[in-house]
């Protein structure tokens, strides 16, 4: 029962690294951006070609496909997503589910339609026994590892001059101009830094998850439940929801598996009903 | 008023001389509709299929019974209505003699009352439900039928000792029919069996795989969609269930032969049962497979390859039966046909219209260097067992 236990907790904070992107560009930025999962479908075809083509190993493929989706989103905010920023939410919703379909056509056209694989190097693969918990290598590895990533965040977000100065500019964007906070730049930032989460969850993902062009069509409902049930206003939210999500989609499958994919909707829904605004959600005038 | 009277008849001479020589064009040449599912999460089918029907064409000519036979491949995304809409287009429009393709179930269950309305013959080179033949009488089938898979080796699994058995199968059409052709057929055999089901959009396998490491079967039976296969006995390995003893079993879609190479060693050592393999030993087959890779670079030729090139070895020998007739005529003459197979002897039942074939029990193993699903065994001519017993 433990092993379940752990393995939820590995896909949670893989679904984590994943949504917590959307849910600083949605919750921070105020910007409906549902092309998250492009983002991290695309980390993890820099991770899959860098592994094949150039011969990178694992561990330098995971900073590759971060940097790679940072940047992709530093240039794509540049050109597309800023003038969408004044627009109403329908518009943004509108303008990124494009996105994600190009993203879907364009990964089809230029790798191909099947499944992509990755060979992990051998110390990360298998698993050994701690007490009668069966623990898998590669879960293990990420849960350490974005761990580390959610309190490095929480820190950032709540301890640093950046995070604070990024919570001023979206509280209001004019008065912090005035205060001669960078706004444009902050944002960017911040949304290169969005998008490189993405693709990082991405290629942390392609191991458990898999990788082909449908990627953001297909766990784009992931992301949503795990922002709407956090809540976008802190990182602590997310990461919790995620967690929770994460083990009671595998406790659910493992206990009652006729119930299959509903336990996470169920989830959801109760979890809506009793607290609205997400799991920490600051209270609201 | 003249004026707009002589315009008006001239474009009406116009369409009939255009009508008219269209007719005379039809009569020199047999247009077979290719409807396939060429992007999209399908488009493995849809890719290797038209890969291998234009290799058919290729090496047998593209003239038979005196005509120019020319082929027209449509994209169908694999969404079901666009199959049907691209079908009617290629019946009236095109004036098709016969359709095929059809990648999936819904796709073809779709188009076969078109095909009985238009009385053209409609040949299934993949989508493999028992119940497809039964919805025209203009349908043959050349892929396979699930059943036809799964209830041999259930048997078969049985008659190697083997007392328990948990199945794990996709929550859609195909998966269900592995599940009850299997069981069935294992349960017959003095088999137990455990069903469980996991949701087609499934991103994590662990809890399944922690129930099955919990109850420690002798063998887990899995049938996934193609791709997904791979990542889930990548899971299965990483477990450590492959060391348990608990042995991996499944259809032939698990160990695609398109995508088997890319697996890697996770794949060794399981064994399937299915109607084709690349490394099939015949000299048919081996000619079949360096034609198909010389066309194709880097590409190997996989189950539904051969559904397509057998489909238009039924169509290019029908019609010289017919001399280029379609219709019932062409249906007629394809059934009771019989041939030797890239992937062995095969025929298709008169009654049914259905595909009667070989049934191979193969393993994983390393061969110069790739990985090959090599035949051990073989079932000798079966038929669908679902429509045996009607």
């Amino acid at each position: 029962m433990l092993t379940i236990l752990f393995d939820g907790v590995a896909y949670g904070m893989i679904l984590f690294v994943l949504a917590c992107g959307l849910s600083v560009t949605m919750g921070l930025m105020n910007f409906i951006n549902l092309a998250h999962g492009a983002f991290a479908m695309f980390g993890g075809y820099v991770t899959v070609l860098a592994m094949q083509r150039l011969g990178l190993p694992f561990l330098w493929a995971l900073p590759a496909a971060f940097f790679a989706a940072g940047l992709a989103g530093l240039v794509l905010e540049r050109l597309v997503y800023r003038p969408m920023y004044a627009r109403g939410h329908l518009d943004q919703v509108m303008f990124s589910i494009g996105l994600v379909f190009m993203s879907v056509a364009g990964a089809d056209y230029l790798m191909g339609s099947t499944q992509q694989f990755v060979q992990l190097p051998v110390w990360l693969s298998g698993r050994f026994d701690v007490a009668g918990i069966g623990v898998g290598r590669y879960r293990l590895f990420i849960i350490l590892l974005c761990g580390a990533l959610a309190f490095a965040m929480q820190w950032g977000f709540t301890r640093t001059r950046f995070g604070s100065r990024l919570r001023a500019a979206v509280d209001d964007a004019r008065v912090a101009r005035g205060l001669g906070i960078p706004v444009n730049r902050l944002f960017a930032l911040t949304f290169a830094f969005g998008s490189g989460l993405a693709g990082l969850g991405g290629a942390l993902g392609i191991e458990l998850m898999g990788l082909d062009p449908t990627f953001p069509l297909k766990f784009m409902i992931y992301f949503l439940i795990v922002v709407t049930v956090g809540g976008t206003s802190t990182i602590s939210g997310p990461f919790f929801a995620a967690m929770l999500l994460g083990v009671a989609d595998v406790a659910g499958k493992y206990l009652v598996p006729q119930l299959g994919a509903f336990i996470i909707y169920a989830l959801m829904v109760v979890l809506l009903i009793t607290r609205p605004h997400g799991l920490f959600a600051r209270g609201r005038a | 008023m003249t004026n707009r009277r002589t315009v008006l008849s001239g474009m009406l001479g116009l369409a009939l001389a255009a009508s008219v020589s269209g007719a005379a064009l039809a009569q020199d040449a047999v247009k077979i509709g290719l409807i396939l599912p060429m992007t999209g999460p399908f488009a493995s089918t849809g890719r290797q299929i038209a890969a291998a029907a234009n290799l058919y064409i290729q090496e047998k000519g593209a003239t038979v019974a005196g005509k120019k036979v020319e082929l027209i491949v449509k994209d169908d995304t694999g969404t079901a209505d666009v199959t049907r809409r691209i079908a009617q287009e290629l019946i009236v429009n095109d004036k098709v003699t016969a359709i095929a393709g059809f990648g999936l179930t819904p796709l073809a269950l779709a188009t076969a009352p078109l095909a009985t309305q238009a009385k053209t013959p409609m040949v299934v080179m993949a989508a493999a439900t028992a119940i497809i033949t039964e919805r025209s009488p203009f349908v043959v089938r050349t892929s396979q039928v699930v059943p036809q898979i799964g209830a041999p080796f259930g048997t078969w699994i049985a008659k190697q000792g083997t007392k328990r058995v948990i199945t794990i199968v996709s929550d859609f059409g195909p998966g269900h029919d592995v599940e009850n052709s299997f069981s069935e057929a294992f349960k017959a055999g003095g088999g137990q069996v455990e069903n469980i089901r996991v949701p087609l959009q499934n991103p994590d396998f662990s809890p399944f795989l922690q129930r099955v490491a919990d109850a420690k079967p002798e063998a887990l039976l899995v049938f996934v969609p193609s791709g997904v296969g791979a990542q889930f006995m990548k899971q299965f390995v990483e477990r450590g269930l492959d060391k348990s003893g608990i042995k991996l079993i499944g259809t032939g879609d698990l160990t695609d032969d398109d995508i088997l190479n890319g697996m890697g060693d996770v794949a060794l050592g399981v064994i399937t049962a299915q109607h084709y393999s690349a490394s099939h030993d015949s000299p048919e087959n081996k000619a079949f497979v360096e034609g198909f890779k010389k066309a194709n670079p880097g590409m190997r030729p996989n189950f539904m390859a051969v559904g397509g090139y057998d489909g238009m070895h039924a169509l290019y020998e029908g019609l010289k039966k017919t001399k280029g007739e379609g219709g019932e005529a062409l249906v007629t003459a394809m059934k009771g046909m019989s041939w030797t197979s890239p992937r062995g002897p095969i025929s298709i039942d008169p009654e049914t219209r259905d595909i009667i074939q070989n049934v191979y029990i193969r393993k994983v193993e390393r061969v110069n260097g790739e990985l090959w699903n090599q035949e051990f065994e073989t079932i000798p001519n079966v038929k669908d067992p679902t429509k045996a017993k009607k």
